[in-house]
């Protein structure tokens, strides 16, 4: 991978990095538009739009909820994306080490956003007799280092996921040996057990739900086989 | 600077600021204080119209107040914005106003929980897969995804905002309003149908020519729903996807 390559792609990571919990919560850090946009960037939108919608059916499990430790989908996707894009969509192995990279990246990134807010807890504790006489520069102050400090760690974290991964993807393709179609199927499969899995937990206890998943399997399915 | 009481309706220049504010809400997210820095910060602007200004310790203490420790939804947190916000410039009592701040807390963040985290998010999420399982393109699911949610997000941040500053400390009344508690169980049907529309659409798309093993990815996608559905509260599926694709990747490669 040419280095200057990774400028743009290290600089969308830091921007949907960014989206994931301080600025703006657009979910544009949500992978079927990170790992869209890494494609895009990486030369390949195809196979940035077919990461982003299986890791996305992984990502339906993990809800952004406040104080939980969630993985980072941001930079993760971003990296994603471009990975499948540069091994290319079609050979044998590609997406299952891509969508591997993802989760690894994504949950380093988790552990990343902890350690941010612990150092932002630290930093305000250490502001907090400005904060108690009301300085609003203080006040700013906070707000624009958990920003700029984000920033930096999802860009960071992009690049070294970049520079960790294209290479060892390189390695690994060059070794394998499972057929194609299975290894699709494997990684399409185990996206799909996850998402049932997510839609179940989050919409049994709603009356109605279930009849209307089936209703919408069923056509859907019906759809499938008339293709 | 003499005060200037509060309109009864937000100024645009004022809401356009505070709004503006409010996408920067969690930038300073700690575990300690959590919202309360980006609170008081997303307020500051109204702020400026107590006694004194800037300067005035009506101001220095309303803003010291708004931004001690506060935990809500950060979109919710809109409403909380506009009532403490109206509370502040009508100069109601200290121990109400802070009673009130610590009140909203819980609600607000399980109304947006329910309502965005584990509705509208899922709901978009589904339709745009959907949307990919027929053939839309890279540009075109990106489009629909990042329109359909942020209509719903930004609408949610601006009634917020605005029927909160409406009613100041009266704004719980708001938190019963129709859309907010008939919107959860509907917007879940409407995720339910569309999951069930979406997952086989968009797996046919990304399988592709590994259709063959069609018939044992079924069973297999059953199996991994039951074991995760068994773990539940132990091990999350993302993580047992990421143990799966190791073991994979390493009997592709050892073999």
């Amino acid at each position: 991978v040419n280095p200057v390559d990774l400028l743009p792609l290290v600089l969308l990571g830091g921007i949907l990095g960014l989206d994931v919990v301080s600025f703006p919560q657009a979910m544009l850090s949500r992978p079927l538009v990170g790992a869209t946009l890494g494609g895009i960037v990486a030369g390949d939108p195809l196979s940035g739009l077919v990461m982003g919608a299986t890791l996305e059916l992984i990502a339906l499990e993990t809800l952004p909820v406040g104080a939980s430790r969630y993985p980072e989908w941001g930079s993760a996707s971003v990296a994603g994306g471009a990975l499948l894009a540069f091994s290319g969509d079609s050979m044998a192995g590609s997406m299952v080490i891509a969508v591997l990279a993802s989760l690894a990246i994504a949950w380093f990134g988790g552990w990343t956003m902890v350690t941010l807010r612990r150092l932002n807890g630290s930093l305000a504790r250490r502001s907090a007799d400005a904060l108690e006489r009301g300085s609003r520069s203080t006040l700013a102050r906070l707000q624009f280092t958990g920003l700029g400090v984000d920033f930096l760690r999802a860009a960071a974290l992009t690049l070294f996921a970049l520079i960790l991964f294209a290479p060892l993807q390189s390695i690994l393709l060059a070794l394998w040996e499972a057929d194609a179609r299975l290894s699709r199927a494997f990684v399409v499969g185990v996206a799909a057990a996850v998402a049932l899995a997510a839609g179940w937990k989050l919409f049994r206890g709603t009356p109605g739900a279930r009849w209307l998943f089936l209703g919408g399997l069923a056509a859907s399915l019906l759809m499938v086989g008339a293709r | 600077v003499t005060a200037q009481a509060a309109p009864s309706r937000l100024p645009v220049a004022l809401r356009m600021q505070i709004l503006a504010r409010m996408l920067l809400i969690q930038a300073s997210w700690n575990y300690e204080s959590m919202l309360g820095t980006g609170m008081g910060f997303c307020m500051e602007p109204a702020l400026r119209r107590l006694p004194g200004g800037t300067g005035g310790d009506a101001y220095r203490d309303a803003l010291a107040r708004q931004s001690g420790y506060f935990n809500a939804h950060p979109y919710m947190a809109a409403l909380a914005i506009g009532a403490l916000a109206r509370a502040e410039l009508d100069r109601e009592p200290t121990e109400r106003i802070e009673r009130f701040r610590g009140a909203l807390c819980g609600p607000l963040g399980s109304i947006g929980d329910r309502l965005v985290w584990a509705g509208w998010l899922p709901f978009c999420s589904l339709v745009s897969l959907a949307a990919f399982g027929v053939g839309l393109g890279a540009y075109g699911v990106v489009i629909l995804f990042l329109g359909l949610y942020n209509a719903g997000h930004i609408w949610l941040r601006v009634w917020g905002l605005n029927v909160g500053w409406e009613r100041g400390l009266g704004v719980a009344a708001a938190l019963g309003a129709p859309a907010l508690r008939f919107a959860p169980p509907w917007i879940a049907r409407a995720a339910a149908l569309a999951g069930g529309i979406a997952l086989p659409l968009s797996l046919d798309r990304v399988i592709g020519s590994g259709r063959v093993f069609l018939g044992g990815m079924l069973v297999a996608v059953t199996i991994g729903f039951v074991l995760i559905l068994q773990l539940h509260g132990r091990v999350e599926g993302w993580r047992l996807a990421m143990i799966a694709l190791a073991a994979f990747v390493l009997y592709s490669v050892a073999t």
